[in-house]
């Protein structure tokens, strides 16, 4: 009897145990999208390219597993003031009839194209911080169909970093937070692995389908030679980032040399304060105060948000690691090149 | 055959020239809405969506699912649901129109006909794609119909559903993933340069290919055949003649273009480094 009272408690306490500690969310390792979402928003971003595109996830959140099962665009929005409701309309109508057809109606993020690897912008983050305040976890696709040109699948899974989110909804960017948290500009953005499944009917009927071809077009475009274009776009966009880095460094050279001469300008007042101070007492009246609050050198300045320099840099690395990817291609195209000419 | 002899049964012979192309977005939204079908459905019944190019050739590039009931003998299709999503759809895409309709069973049944008719109503001559997701003949067939009237004399018989060529194409980018989309799960995606050695594994062994081809001929163990001949001597001709010094250079000069770019990246990254720890760093007060 106590035996089984015991065990009976015991099975108590870690249903307890197990209520309490749902708020614990196992954090999230790797992203499940099946082929069918992949292709959709291959052809949505291909479809309207050069423009960029947005759409929702839909999916199931399980476990330490994102899984996106399905997705449907957004379609253009015009800077119009009415064209909101339409919108906020035809994202319920297409949960609606998506449910009906029983598609998971869940949420779980929202997918963008992106020319030559430019996402990041504060728009991105409110959208996240948008999204993360009704789900619970959500993430960001981001689709360059620029690089797929090249021969190379550009899909990439992006979540804000939880100790970014603290900062951002603190909304202070000074350097004495960053450093306390010890957040770099490669802390903001956390990019997420990406698995893919398909259903076994699908695979069942893709390789059916499928001529056994030795070689596919793809494999001609990869070993093409002329990616001069898309290296240039790239180095221009990454010039023109430069240039924006450089206006933010001087925004903060300014700064520093405003608070440098108002440091001055306070030091001198004090010694001026000071040496009232000293002629009073000698003449035997009160001395004045040391400081005075309504003295405009004695204003705070605003230390500019570090939140663009930090948004630039990310973006500077981005261009840099494509450069870098595509230099590596091409390494292998001049050596092939040359083998066969030795031939 | 003499004309307008009202007991001759007046089959339309001619072909209606037409072919289909299905990108393969169409087919895994097919499968999927096949597998998540409710419970007492039996097939899935959807809307083709596409564009008819100016030869003739239907393009199908999207598709969606519309709930249906068919139960003892009765047809029902949820037409408000069929336009709201076709709304939704253009407004996302307004090039994309009806093109025709689809089904998860393998032929044409007698329900479909009733279903055809109702798109007929939507779009002249809809195309009717049927998707065996049912594998009856022990492999995938995708068959594409169009409806012909069959009249004897001025009147309507019967419909005839003639088969119409398929094409399964494929855009460059869908390509690109194939290899993943085929398998059942993968692990990661490949990187860039990972491709870039599947390319380059797969033009060596097509070139292993074409050297034994010609030993065996040389040896007399294959067929002579003037034809492929010809074309490996096109292909070996086609590489450019150059004398080797200036090919050297030509070479030398491609690679130092991209030393020189991996330089200026890597240099700008160091750059993004220092800078990040002045920024942070630096306090004066």
């Amino acid at each position: 009897m106590a035996n089984q009272t015991t065990a009976a408690a015991a099975v108590a306490r870690s249903f307890l145990q197990a209520a309490s500690s749902e708020d614990v969310v196992p954090p999230l390792r790797v992203v499940q999208i099946e082929g069918l979402a992949i292709l959709k928003i291959i052809k949505h971003c291909k479809d309207l390219s050069p423009s960029l595109v947005t759409g929702q996830l839909l999916g199931l959140d399980v476990g330490s597993v994102l899984e996106v099962t399905n997705c449907f665009p957004f379609p253009m929005r015009e800077e119009d003031d009415e064209v909101e409701a339409e919108g906020a309309n035809y994202q319920l109508e297409m949960m609606r009839c998506l449910r009906e057809v029983n598609v998971d109606n869940n949420t779980v993020g929202w997918y963008q194209s992106t020319l030559f690897g430019s996402y990041q912008t504060v728009e991105l983050i409110e959208t996240f911080m948008n999204y993360q305040e009704n789900i619970r976890r959500c993430v960001c696709i981001i689709y360059d169909p620029s690089r797929s040109n090249q021969g190379v699948l550009a899909l990439k899974a992006l979540k804000l970093s939880d100790s970014f989110m603290d900062l951002h909804r603190n909304n202070t960017f000074t350097g004495e937070k960053l450093r306390e948290k010890n957040l770099s500009w490669v802390d903001i953005f956390e990019e997420i692995p990406i698995k893919v499944s398909n259903s076994s009917l699908i695979s069942a009927f893709m390789t059916d389908l499928e001529a056994d071809l030795p070689v596919t077009q793809c494999d001609f475009d990869r070993l093409q030679f002329s990616s001069s274009p898309f290296v240039e776009r790239n180095m221009e966009f990454l010039i023109e980032c430069m240039d924006d880095m450089s206006a933010e460094q001087q925004k903060f050279q300014f700064y520093y040399r405003n608070l440098s001469r108002q440091q001055a300008q306070q030091q001198a007042w004090i010694q001026k304060r000071r040496a009232e101070n000293m002629a009073r007492k000698a003449a035997g009246e009160e001395p004045l105060p040391e400081e005075d609050p309504l003295n405009p050198i004695f204003k705070p300045i605003p230390e500019p948000s570090r939140l663009d320099s930090f948004l630039i840099t990310n973006q500077i690395a981005n261009y840099c690691n494509q450069v870098n990817g595509v230099a590596g291609q091409n390494f292998n195209r001049l050596y092939l090149m040359k083998a066969l000419q030795d031939d | 055959m003499a004309a307008g002899d009202s007991t001759v049964l007046h089959l339309s012979s001619q072909t209606t020239g037409l072919t289909a192309r299905v990108h393969p977005l169409v087919i895994f939204n097919v499968c999927d809405s096949y597998v998540r079908r409710p419970d007492q459905a039996v097939r899935v019944i959807g809307t083709l969506l596409g564009s008819v190019l100016a030869d003739g050739t239907v393009e199908i590039r999207n598709c969606y699912a519309v709930p249906h009931n068919e139960s003892s003998g009765q047809i029902a299709l949820d037409v408000e649901y069929h336009h709201n999503m076709l709304l939704s759809h253009q407004k996302v895409n307004p090039k994309e129109v009806i093109v025709g309709w689809y089904s998860t069973c393998f032929g044409v049944t007698s329900g479909s006909v009733l279903f055809h008719e109702f798109y007929s109503r939507e779009v002249s001559n809809p195309v009717h794609l049927t998707v065996d997701t049912g594998f009856s003949n022990g492999q995938a067939s995708i068959k594409a119909y169009v409806a012909i009237n069959l009249s004897l004399g001025d009147r309507q018989l019967a419909a005839q559903f003639q088969e119409i060529p398929l094409d399964l194409r494929m855009v460059e980018a869908e390509r690109v993933g194939f290899d993943i989309l085929k398998k059942q799960s993968v692990d990661k995606l490949p990187s860039d340069l990972e491709g870039m050695e599947a390319s380059m594994e797969r033009l060596l062994a097509l070139i292993d290919d074409v050297y034994k081809y010609v030993d065996d001929v040389v040896e007399g163990r294959a067929p002579t055949n003037n034809n492929i001949g010809r074309f490996i001597a096109d292909a070996v001709a086609s590489i450019p003649k150059m004398t080797p010094s200036a090919f050297d250079k030509l070479v030398n000069d491609g690679i130092q273009d991209q030393l020189l770019l991996l330089y200026l990246s890597s240099i700008t990254r160091t750059q993004l480094s220092l800078a990040e720890k002045l920024n942070t760093a630096a306090q004066i007060l």
